[in-house]
């Protein structure tokens, strides 16, 4: 199984180019808290529920993502700071097909 | 005043705070617990009542608002006391080294041992990004709407598209002079007895929408004169008396980071070798709000330190007493409402 490359900018505008496993089950939080691109604390507060907007990043690249479910679409519809290109890391999964992607952390709320 | 008193005062009605009450009563501790949320449960009531667990032992799923009720029922012998819907707020340490917890709404509890099973913290309000906003808390912007009378003959504007801005919406247009609700999205997504009543006071008048739209300036000096409303390029003005961003609940650490403990990645460090003391003698940190090497935020690991904390706690309370742990199996459990539980016993008589 090959790691797939991320480019993740955090919360100051540090970029961080990242190898994420697409064998773990991980998701784009993960992967962040994983590497401590964000405190803990500040990242995936309800642990993954989509239901916090702790892990909101907007997706700066052109990978095709999986179609957003009722709950990510609910949350990001109350959460601040949310652009057309909003996501909710944690219900983005990382598969074969992000290899390149990069995404901006959000501002924390 | 009165002073609730205790043996150990629980911060937090969650899983670990709920089931520290059953491990304290079997060595006899009173409990009592304090939450910001009006119900027991923390999480799993506020969050995901609704949604499976699969990692607690001997329970192959379970919804977490099962689990908090089967929490309710297995400590229900222990009289638990609650004081639901205040923040604990301050603590102070008394010279006999007990602590005196005070709330937000300013109920006092006292006790010789503080067990902070707070989570991720008490849920607050989530409060919109608006520059300058705090100047304004109390002087026409609310986040919780405590007393519909303030909003009597006033114009008002409520944000956010969940149940609580639709109903308050409903609520308000017989009390205030006009109800305006600011969204985000065109779509609402509440219960559906709540949308339709919504779009049935719109198409009265009685309600103005204005979507998909933001709130994004409060204008005012001193007390809220209006709002700034962003609808895609086009930006204007909107009079009103209050405006009340109504965007869920979100758990903050709060006040609790401010009582001496030791606190990293917004988490109270604590003592795992031994009993999840706090860096403060007789202050507990369990679950979630607690940290230490390997710490993992498990319901099931919560579980297990309130288990060693309440031993603890027994020695701190009576350090003169010698006391072993004892099974349940073997023990029973002997509630403080006079139930006992036990294992039925063989008995031994002659079949004639």
């Amino acid at each position: 199984m090959q790691d797939i490359k991320l480019h993740i900018t955090d919360r100051e505008g540090v970029t961080h180019n990242v190898d994420a496993p697409t064998d773990m089950n991980m998701n784009l939080m993960e992967v962040i808290r994983s590497f401590e691109l964000a405190p803990e604390g500040t990242i995936g507060i309800c642990g993954g529920m989509a239901m916090c907007a702790s892990c909101q990043c907007y997706i700066e690249s052109k990978h095709e993502l999986p179609e957003m479910s009722y709950d990510e679409d609910a949350m990001l519809a109350e959460a601040f700071h949310v652009k057309d290109n909003s996501r909710l890391g944690c219900q983005v999964f990382v598969k074969d097909n992000l290899d390149g992607l990069k995404i901006t952390l959000a501002p924390e709320e | 005043m009165n002073m609730i008193k205790t043996d150990i005062l629980i911060i937090g009605a969650g899983p670990t705070g709920l089931f520290t009450v059953f491990e304290a009563g079997l060595l006899k501790l009173k409990c009592h617990l304090i939450d910001a949320l009006p119900q027991p449960g923390g999480q799993c009531s506020e969050i995901y009542p609704k949604k499976p667990i699969y990692d607690i032992p001997a329970f192959p799923e379970v919804l977490a608002g099962d689990l908090v009720s089967n929490l309710m029922k297995q400590i229900e012998p222990f009289q638990p006391g609650f004081t639901l819907g205040e923040r604990a707020q301050t603590i102070e340490k008394l010279e006999d080294d007990t602590f005196i917890v005070t709330t937000n709404k300013g109920t006092k509890h006292h006790a010789p041992v503080v067990a902070i099973a707070g989570g991720l913290g008490s849920f607050e309000p989530r409060k919109p990004p608006i520059t300058g906003i705090a100047n304004y808390e109390d002087n026409g912007v609310e986040y919780i709407i405590r007393d519909p009378e303030l909003y009597r003959d006033k114009d008002v504007i409520i944000a956010g598209g969940g149940d609580s801005a639709l109903d308050w919406s409903i609520f308000l247009t017989d009390v205030a002079k006009s109800v305006t609700l600011v969204h985000r999205r065109n779509e609402f997504r509440g219960a559906l007895d709540s949308v339709e009543k919504v779009q049935e006071l719109k198409n009265e008048g009685k309600i103005e929408l204005i979507t998909p739209a933001d709130v994004v300036d409060v204008i005012g000096e001193g007390n809220v004169k209006g709002v700034s409303i962003k609808r895609g390029a086009e930006v204007f003005n909107k009079a009103c008396d209050h405006f009340i961003p109504l965007f869920g609940l979100a758990p903050k650490l709060g006040p609790i980071a401010d009582w001496g403990l030791e606190i990293e990645k917004n988490a109270i460090v604590v003592n795992n070798s031994l009993d999840y003391q706090t860096n403060i003698p007789g202050i507990y940190a369990i679950g979630d709000v607690n940290t230490y090497p390997g710490k993992l935020k498990l319901i099931l690991c919560g579980f297990h330190e309130a288990t060693l904390m309440c031993q603890s706690a027994y020695q701190r309370i009576f350090p003169e007493k010698r006391y072993v742990m004892k099974y349940t199996t073997v023990g029973g459990v002997e509630g403080f409402d006079g139930t006992k539980k036990e294992a039925p016993k063989a008995v031994v008589k002659a079949i004639t």
